[in-house]
């Protein structure tokens, strides 16, 4: 069991008298890779940088590597934390070279070391060569790199990524997240980011925060996020679905318009209650040979798949992801059959 | 209602092309010749040097002048920098009692023209004024208070009026990409103090380098001040000359010595200018500054309060003692003929020179070529050369085409005529519109900048032919940046004080005209009444300006 490298025990912020961060708590554990996962405004770039230090907290603790380094009362300086950052618009020196950016925070090594290390890191961030080039003349994706080195190049104990891939494109974004995903592990850098991309989440991130309205909703694999959500917020931000009405019939077991199943959540819910059950497109599959029909409302190609829209007898919807190669016209009415490993379900 | 359109119908015109006779190229170089000829006239004077004039010169006025203008230049830029970029760095990035209001208030001394300070300072700080009989009371001697009619006294007077350069550009500087940086370094370990010499500082080259050579630029081109200090530079040395030798050559010579130190200074200007793209990190984050700790913080709230109380409170607060003590027997016909001529100069002159500024800005903007930007680039030249200068600069080749003028009129028969161009507002229009066209450029430029060719192609589009795109789009859209541009020549205009004195025809006396003939004589209590009027219309841009920072900050 490896210890717990960063640690948020009830951490609030608070701007101009707005709240703009709730009862944060999560720990990383040492050589991790976490991410908070929000729309903007969600308060996970604040979370992130009262990490850094540049916000102090009004309640709480923040503890990095066995530190407290932030309480209500005690507020440490960003420079004695040990945490590196890259920031989402890199905040390259624009006066310095790449090297000088990179070698920037390695105080009191000798020259011939620094150089040597400032050498290593742009070798390890594919930027060999570019030593002497200024900032301004890199593509984005090169600064990105660069930012990177910059913020290793001291060793710190935790690396913090703000938005790390939003100026790039598509295409460069999904290459350099496990570029960086597979520098940040050989290293065994512990590492939190930020991201508003479920998918870039999902790609870099061992662990995941979702958050909303400055709270964190769930801090769970990726996996779990999106088979078991905590709650309906979560089921609804991350991945695709619908929910079907359904009524509890006995100590957790429902019956919905797709059948009879149950649910192990719903195990003390009062026989009678009304309930919501999530079904991910995946759960609901194409079988020309189930009695189950529904009509084909809305299409979306996908490549491999077709993600249907179907709409049930009672009028209800859901979605169903289906190989391409059935290939329905709208209005037509397809056989569908559940397949659900877990059901979820909420009040 | 549907209208059939044919397939085949033309599009609606998107580019007409203006006749021939109006080439915008044509346009773009005769306004750019209002700086240019008068700026060639100067320099060409340096390849004809007249020996005797030289030589004298060369013996007796160039060394003390050249000296002079070294200290004066050396003093300023050392306490330009020191005073901008320190007032800049605690207002951007530490809050501290007051410091929202210091962050406007400290750009105030901008309205002030240092002639003005001038005077105040010598009224205040001489051996009659109150300061020095205070400590004579209290201490019984004040001999060993430092002379303020002295080297020391013209850096300190020029400082105080020119830092706000430095401080404005440098605190745009921190406040743009000094904080984002600023956490990038501290998150590679270093301390408030280290990101500041080692990352805000260099960052900020380009907009230091700015703001010292606007700031030296003004110092080499005041005349007012040295003038009331008695301490020869180029600009009094070519006045001198003027008015007290009548030697257009030995002017126009000095002049020619003074423009080259200044070109130098506007390239250097140029290029800080280009130095900036590279040097934008990112967008600005939104953090708030750093709280100081109680006892520091109303340390440099002191420190704030003694700059603007010793660039703009006390010295304000002296000149209105002065004007209301004179008030009830000056402010006659005489003080309202004065400021009549003030107001009808500086509205003319924006007129022109906003005039001039369109056609600059329209014809680079029709063209973006080389050769357009090249003329709006030399064009606006004038803003670096001083009053003095552009004045004999103008009046040379107009007393030139004025002698030429009259002889053909001799020549037909026309005999009392005695002078054509040569006494009337025409000459100095021209020079004000030559020194004063880049303060009316820049906000007319950058408002036709945000004037899309695509807003040009709709309206092209919806049927809009090029006069009805000049009405309904350019105008409306321009109005706000030619307004600005107008307020600032006015401003400019009134303030300014060597060409205005140079090219008057008679009878002209300007609000600064009285300032330069009140303190020749050392009468500061009727110095005082007409600038509190300069210093008045000096505000309106300094407010505005601090409303425009207010709201970014």
């Amino acid at each position: 069991m490896s210890k717990s490298l960063l640690t948020l025990d009830g951490v609030g912020v608070t701007y101009d008298d707005k709240r703009v961060l709730h009862d944060l708590s999560f720990t990383l554990l040492e050589g991790e890779i976490g991410c908070l996962l929000g729309a903007s405004g969600c308060g996970k770039t604040t979370a992130l940088r009262a990490i850094a230090g540049f916000e102090p907290i009004r309640a709480g603790r923040i503890a990095i590597n066995g530190d407290t380094v932030a309480t209500v009362a005690d507020h440490w300086p960003p420079q004695r934390r040990g945490v590196g950052m890259v920031f989402q618009d890199y905040a390259l020196f624009p006066h310095l070279t790449v090297a000088g950016n990179v070698g920037f925070g390695m105080n009191g090594v000798a020259s011939a070391v620094r150089r040597q290390r400032v050498d290593e890191l742009l070798e390890v961030v594919g930027l060999a060569g570019y030593a002497d080039h200024y900032t301004h003349a890199l593509s984005g994706g090169q600064q990105q790199r660069v930012a990177l080195a910059r913020a290793l190049a001291p060793a710190p104990r935790l690396l913090l990524l703000d938005e790390p891939f939003s100026n790039l494109d598509v295409e460069l974004r999904e290459r350099l997240s496990q570029e960086v995903r597979d520098i940040l592990k050989s290293r065994g850098m512990t590492a939190l980011l930020v991201t508003h991309d479920q998918h870039e989440a999902f790609a870099l991130a061992d662990k995941i925060g979702v958050m909303e309205g400055g709270r964190l909703r769930q801090w769970d694999a990726a996996y779990a996020l999106y088979h078991e959500p905590a709650d309906r917020f979560v089921a609804d931000f991350v991945g695709e679905g619908a929910f079907l009405p359904a009524e509890v019939v006995g100590p957790g077991e429902l019956v919905f318009e797709l059948g009879r199943r149950n649910c192990r959540a719903m195990q003390d819910c009062a026989t009678g209650s009304k309930v919501q059950v999530l079904l991910r497109p995946d759960d609901v599959l194409h079988d020309d040979a189930s009695t189950l029909q529904a009509r084909v409302v809305k299409k979306a190609f996908r490549g491999a798949q077709f993600l249907y829209t179907l709409a049930l007898p009672s009028g209800a919807t859901v979605l169903s992801l289906v190989p391409s190669h059935h290939d329905h016209a709208i209005g037509e009415s397809i056989g569908i059959r559940l397949e659900i490993d877990h059901v979820i379900a909420f009040a | 209602m549907d209208i059939d359109i044919p397939h085949n119908a033309p599009l609606p015109p998107t580019h007409r092309r203006l006749p021939r006779r109006l080439d915008e190229h044509a346009l773009a170089w005769l306004v750019a010749a209002v700086t240019l000829v008068p700026l060639g006239v100067v320099l060409a004077s340096l390849w004809q040097p007249e020996g005797e004039v030289w030589r004298h010169m060369a013996e007796f006025v160039l060394p003390q002048l050249l000296i002079n203008t070294a200290w004066l230049i050396g003093g300023v830029a050392v306490g330009t920098l020191g005073l901008g970029v320190s007032l800049a760095w605690v207002t951007a990035i530490y809050d501290f009692p007051g410091r929202k209001h210091f962050a406007w208030a400290l750009a105030l001394p901008l309205a002030m023209p240092a002639y003005v300070l001038a005077f105040v300072q010598i009224g205040l700080y001489d051996f009659t004024g109150p300061l020095q009989s205070l400590i004579r009371d209290v201490a019984g001697d004040s001999s060993w208070f430092p002379s303020i009619r002295s080297r020391g006294g013209v850096i300190l007077t020029l400082t105080l009026v020119l830092y706000p350069y430095v401080y404005l550009l440098a605190r745009n500087a921190f406040l743009t990409q000094g904080r984002r940086a600023l956490e990038a370094a501290a998150s590679l370990g270093l301390s408030r103090r280290q990101g500041f010499w080692r990352v805000a500082l260099p960052m900020a080259r380009p907009w230091l380098v700015g703001g010292v050579s606007l700031a030296l630029m003004e110092c080499l081109a005041d005349f007012g001040t040295v003038a009331t200090f008695n301490y020869d530079t180029f600009t009094t040395a070519i006045y001198k000359a003027w008015f007290g030798l009548f030697n257009l050559t030995a002017a126009s010579q000095l002049a020619s010595l003074l423009v080259m130190a200044v070109l130098a200074l506007a390239l250097l200007e140029q290029r800080a200018r280009g130095d900036k793209r590279y040097t934008a990190t990112g967008r600005g984050a939104a953090n708030r500054p750093e709280r100081l700790p109680p006892w520091r913080g109303w340390l440099v709230a002191g420190a704030c309060l003694l700059v603007l109380s010793l660039a703009f409170l006390v010295p304000m607060a002296q000149l209105l003692y002065w004007a209301w003590s004179v008030a009830a027997e000056q402010l006659d016909l005489r003080y309202m003929g004065f400021v009549g001529r003030s107001l009808v100069l500086s509205a003319g002159a924006a007129g022109v020179v906003v005039v001039l500024a369109l056609v600059l800005a329209y014809a680079v903007r029709r063209k973006r070529d080389i050769a357009s930007r090249l003329a709006a680039r030399l064009a606006t030249l004038g803003y670096a050369v001083p009053g003095t200068v552009l004045a004999v600069g103008v009046f040379i080749p107009l007393a030139w085409l004025d002698n030429h003028l009259i002889a053909a009129a001799h020549a037909l028969g026309w005999v009392g005529v005695s002078e054509v161009i040569k006494g009337t507002l025409l000459v100095m229009l021209l020079a004000y519109a030559a020194r004063f066209l880049a303060v009316a450029f820049e906000p007319t430029q950058s408002a036709m900048q945000r004037i899309t060719a695509s807003q040009e192609e709709a309206a092209a589009s919806m049927g809009l032919g090029r006069p009805a795109v000049l009405w309904r789009i350019h105008l409306p859209m321009l109005r706000g940046g030619l307004l600005t541009a107008a307020l600032m020549v006015f401003v400019d205009v009134m303030k300014e004080m060597p060409i205005t004195l140079m090219t008057r025809p008679f009878g002209w006396d300007t609000l600064a005209v009285r300032v330069f003939e009140m303190t020749s004589e050392g009468q500061w209590e009727m110095a005082a009444l007409p600038s509190v009027a300069i210093v008045l219309a000096g505000l309106i841009p300094v407010i505005l300006l601090a409303v425009q920072t207010e709201k970014h900050a």
